[in-house]
């Protein structure tokens, strides 16, 4: 049976879109049938960050209207058979999303397909409340950071009364993902631990995913994380992430980076 | 030795502790006035029009300010009147 995931977070720039890519992926990779969903209309990025901008042809707009079928608007990744994107629209206005057009999108992307992953766009307006209406999971993006973790407060009381699940007297699963975590600073206490942030938002953890330039890199080549360096501490992270969404039960650990002797020696020198 | 003048300099710097305490305060109450009218703009309002029956008024020249606290909080309303009112107070009494 099909699941509506949304990623979701209230704040911006927390890693909505890195995660819904790289969650994506890892399901894919894992043999699950995966569509990824850019609701952030007008401001659309989930194809740059799985390298597909330049293959997008109609989007969720033209769906939700009719323009286009949803065959015509999916675009199949070029490394995972599994993984599909329905793009949003970059230049129309985001009122064009009505509430029962992407009830009826999602109808139909439950018959084609296990996990139906919907990137968020930042706030809680519209869009926002859009995103997450279908959903029968949410992962809340969160940093270990006062604002962010006000945000997904918000975030996760829109959920329980906001939703379809919400409205029918049931909950939607929600699930915590802490993003651009740094041990070092949170030891030091310079930092909200893992624990200060799952007893604020009382909210099970997903996973941890370490602050890393292995996330900025493979945005910038635009390949989620999981398939551009699989062994890398982020990618090990999500990549247990989207195991436990399947209902495995995966120890959970704050990936490390496996550094090497002259980078460990560089950074202690740099802090 | 090293660890020692750490754990000395990171308890200066640990700022976590008042993040996670302003975060909680904030949160207890966020959550109580979701779902539930504004209150601060109803008190706004219904202040506005008990005071607009006797004066006319700015609605712009209203501001109310709450400070919370732990276990007290303040409200603050400030209207700005119109000269002559006053004069029609001492003359009322």
């Amino acid at each position: 049976m099909a699941k509506v995931l949304v990623v979701t977070s209230g704040k911006g720039g927390v890693g909505k879109t890195t995660s819904t890519a790289a969650l994506g992926a890892a399901l894919a990779q894992a043999g699950e049938k995966v569509v990824v969903v850019d609701f952030d209309v007008g401001l659309r990025n989930l194809d740059l960050v799985l390298g597909a901008e330049r293959r997008v042809v109609f989007d969720l707009i033209n769906v939700v209207q009719g323009v286009a079928k949803l065959p015509q608007a999916l675009i199949r990744d070029k490394r995972l058979e599994n993984l599909w994107l329905l793009p949003a629209s970059q230049t129309r206005d985001k009122d064009a999303l009505t509430d029962e057009g992407v009830g009826r999108v999602i109808d139909e992307l439950r018959e084609k397909f296990d996990w139906i992953l919907c990137d968020s766009p930042a706030g809680i307006e519209r869009g926002a409340s859009l995103a997450m209406r279908y959903a029968d999971e949410a992962v809340i993006v969160t940093n270990p950071e006062v604002s962010s973790v006000r945000d997904s407060d918000r975030i996760i009381g829109m959920l329980d009364s906001k939703t379809v699940k919400a409205e029918k007297g049931e909950q939607v699963k929600k699930h915590v993902l802490i993003t651009r975590y740094d041990s070092g600073r949170a030891a030091r206490g310079e930092m909200l631990s893992i624990d200060d942030v799952l007893e604020i938002l009382a909210t099970p953890l997903l996973g941890i995913i370490p602050e890393s330039q292995d996330v900025l890199r493979a945005s910038n080549v635009g390949s989620p994380v999981t398939l551009n360096n699989a062994s890398s501490a982020p990618a090990r992270a999500y990549l247990d992430a989207a195991r436990r969404l399947k209902g495995e039960s995966v120890t959970m650990a704050v990936p490390v980076e496996r550094k090497g002797f002259m980078e460990r020696l560089l950074r202690r020198r740099a802090a | 030795m090293s660890m020692n003048l750490l754990r000395l300099l990171s308890r200066r710097t640990a700022s976590a502790p008042v993040a996670r305490e302003r975060l909680q305060i904030l949160l207890a109450h966020e959550r109580g006035l979701r779902g539930q009218p504004d209150l601060l703009g109803t008190l706004r309002e219904e202040i506005l029009a008990v005071v607009s029956r006797h004066v006319t008024l700015d609605p712009d020249k209203v501001i109310v300010r709450m400070d919370r606290g732990k276990s007290v909080s303040t409200l603050e309303v400030d209207i700005e009147v119109p000269n002559g009112f006053d004069k029609r107070i001492a003359a009322a009494g």
